[in-house]
């Protein structure tokens, strides 16, 4: 058993001990990173290896591009996934675009790791989730794990990968526990992964509504319906066939996460299960997802963003048309009740 | 063989005769650009480098094949004095599938990896991140080669460009910064919406230490980058210079350039860099008939290029779905 934070930390090790080409660039990483990710790295490999950088994350992205491109394979710490906002040129325009530009001469092996989403009433600008900006971008690989073994096969996959990658690690999974193979193995992109089979609908979920997703099963589990939840593991590329199939024979599908709905990466797959299976579902597609807000800081208000294991139950229940029993043991809902976010760790 | 009818070292004033042939290679793709451009030939928009040759001509004669450069959107100088292919290079303006990207970069994006191109770039101050990177990357191989970043006037006003500046301070990295100071960011006069002292000033106090040059003189601008270029293969850390040079051109091929007075031009005509090398070739005593053969030698291979990529095939439309990524690839249609 391991946390998703030693997961990570573990993957980059073993990946840098293999690959002298490694280096990474972020605030304060030589002190172990903000949630202590980098713990014990700078003693391993040297600060010329964990580079504490300036706060300047345009430049950290674009140095990581020209690294990147005299065949080194930089990671990028972002701190925080709301200030890799202060680097979309870098990102947008020369990560995700240099390999098309030069006709695929040019290839930009960088890892860039946004610590995302909800944690302690971080409020407005510490909180976000940006998976659906990056998905969107031709040339980025948007990565989402939610448990420790996929926080150690993405990254090192990432680590091994040729394009450039968005790794997202939600900040409240950071001390989540897990057993996690050893192996040396990556994690292919594009792969997900059946959380718990299920015969009468299809939750689709990633990060922290894969957990979210699967206690909403065992809440209804007293109704005798049969859940699948699917966890992505990552969003481009996407596990297309995989939910596709799950949803063919469940004909239920529902799309699970974290982050604003209207426009989000929920829709994408809703779209495309609408394109592909419109004479297969029984039922209305639904999305259960963080309104249109900003995240606010009173636990009250940040708990609006949160997406809990009663709502998607309740949706669940109601396009079954089954009757379910929201009962005191959902958590989720008690915290939302109470205005008290989850700790982590 | 140079024939001289002064007393010079004969290999310096062959480093200028090259250097006037580089120049010359430039002018005569530029101005076939311009004319491509008019019969509809090349599709996109180009910026002419027309009257800042020497600065990427003298830069680079102090650069190896190993060493890096990074560009902006006005790069073809620089690619060609990095050393581009001339046909692969007119190839890629005509969109066609033997330019150097294939196609799919065009004007303001020629990338050359053997070349040492790392790529050129369209958006202001790009260049400069990327270039550190690159020098940070170097270094940490061990590797002697060095990084060039070439950015504009405009680029100094952007916060990427002064954040990388410190960083590569910090660093102490392997890196030219050059700044091809052409007096208009677009059509901005830069003095309009720059303050402060000065760039070398602004670079000083970011930790890099620079120097001013005239960025019209081949001579002064390969004598200031040797010097910088020495102080960076040393092991003292990043090098700016200021490169005053002046766009003899609009900022675009369809730009008259209405917008400033016709004596600036003029007067700038004549301080032209490639009639300002002519002169200091026949002062040195290099005869006409050289300096006229590297002339039409390069208008000849210019014209050669243009002839080749006008009958060159398109790419396949299937090109356009390439070269993307690795991971999450698209059926090609």
């Amino acid at each position: 058993m391991m946390t998703v934070a030693e997961a990570a930390r573990c993957a980059l090790r073993q990946e840098m001990r293999r690959d002298p080409s490694i280096f990474v660039l972020g605030e304060d990483i030589q002190h172990g990173g903000v949630f202590g990710q980098y713990k014990g790295l700078v003693d391993e490999f040297g600060p010329e290896r964990i580079v504490n950088t300036p706060i300047a994350e345009a430049t950290m992205v674009g140095a990581a591009v020209g690294a990147a491109l005299v065949g080194n394979r930089p990671v990028v710490e972002t701190r925080f996934s709301d200030f890799a906002l202060s680097a979309m040129d870098e990102l947008v325009n020369q990560a995700a675009k240099l390999r098309y530009m030069s006709g695929g001469q040019c290839k930009v092996p960088a890892v860039i790791r946004l610590p995302s989403g909800l944690r302690r009433s971080s409020a407005a600008q510490h909180s976000q989730s940006l998976e659906a900006w990056f998905a969107h971008m031709p040339g980025l690989v948007v990565t989402v794990p939610a448990t420790p073994a996929d926080a150690y096969g993405l990254l090192l996959q990432a680590l091994r990968c040729e394009d450039p990658v968005i790794h997202m690690e939600a900040k409240e999974l950071w001390q989540s526990k897990g057993d996690v193979p050893e192996s040396a193995e990556g994690l292919p992109f594009g792969v997900g992964r059946v959380a718990r089979t299920g015969d009468d609908a299809t939750i689709v979920a990633w990060a922290t509504t894969v957990r979210a997703s699967l206690d909403a099963v065992d809440l209804l589990a007293a109704s005798g319906v049969s859940v699948e939840v699917i966890d992505l593991r990552t969003l481009w590329p996407w596990d297309k066939q995989l939910v596709l199939e799950s949803a063919a024979r469940t004909g239920c599908l529902v799309i699970a996460h974290e982050s604003v709905k209207d426009v989000g990466f929920g829709s994408e797959i809703a779209a495309t299960a609408a394109e592909e299976l419109h004479e297969t579902l029984n039922a209305p597609i639904r999305r259960i997802a963080s309104p249109r807000i900003p995240v606010g800081y009173a636990p009250p208000l940040e708990a609006q963003y949160r997406v809990s294991a009663s709502a998607i139950a309740a949706t669940v229940a109601d396009l079954l048309d089954v009757a379910w029993d929201s009962s005191p043991s959902d958590l989720s809902d008690l915290r939302a009740e109470c205005g008290s976010s989850p700790r982590a760790g | 063989m140079l024939t001289l009818t002064r007393p010079r070292s004969a290999k310096s004033t062959q480093r200028l005769l090259d250097q006037y042939r580089l120049m010359v290679r430039i002018r005569a793709f530029e101005e076939a650009a311009e004319e491509q451009g008019g019969t509809g030939l090349i599709h996109g928009m180009t910026h002419s480098a027309v009257g800042q040759e020497a600065v990427a001509v003298g830069v680079c004669a102090n650069l190896s094949r190993d060493d890096v450069v990074t560009s902006t959107h006005r790069n073809h100088h620089h690619a060609l004095a990095k050393g581009i292919d001339v046909t692969a290079a007119m190839a890629e303006l005509f969109g066609r599938a033997t330019g150097v990207c294939g196609g799919k970069g065009g004007s303001m994006h020629f990338a050359d990896l053997p070349a040492g191109l790392l790529g050129a770039n369209g958006v202001v101050a790009a260049s400069v991140a990327i270039a550190a990177g690159a020098a940070q990357g170097l270094l940490l191989q061990g590797s002697a080669a060095i990084a060039v970043a070439f950015f504009g006037d405009g680029g100094m006003n952007r916060g990427q460009c002064l954040e990388a500046m410190n960083y590569a301070a910090v660093y102490r990295l392997p890196l030219l910064l050059v700044c091809e100071d052409n007096g208009w960011s677009a059509t901005t006069r830069i003095s309009t919406v720059t303050a402060g002292p000065g760039f070398v000033a602004r670079s000083e106090a970011l930790g890099v230490p620079g120097a001013a040059v005239d960025g019209n003189d081949v001579e002064a601008v390969d004598r200031a980058t040797s010097v910088a270029v020495d102080q960076i293969r040393n092991g003292s850390g990043p090098r700016f210079l200021h490169c005053r040079t002046y766009r003899l051109r609009g900022h675009t091929v369809v730009d008259d350039a209405s917008y400033r007075p016709r004596t600036e031009l003029e007067s700038n005509l004549r301080h032209d860099p490639v009639r300002r090398c002519h002169r200091r070739l026949r002062d040195l005593g290099v005869s006409d008939e050289d300096i006229t053969a590297a002339w039409s030698q390069e208008q000849a291979a210019v014209k050669g290029a243009v002839e080749l990529a006008a009958s060159a095939p398109w790419p396949a439309a299937a090109e356009a779905f390439r070269d993307i990524q690795d991971a999450g690839r698209f059926e090609t249609p």
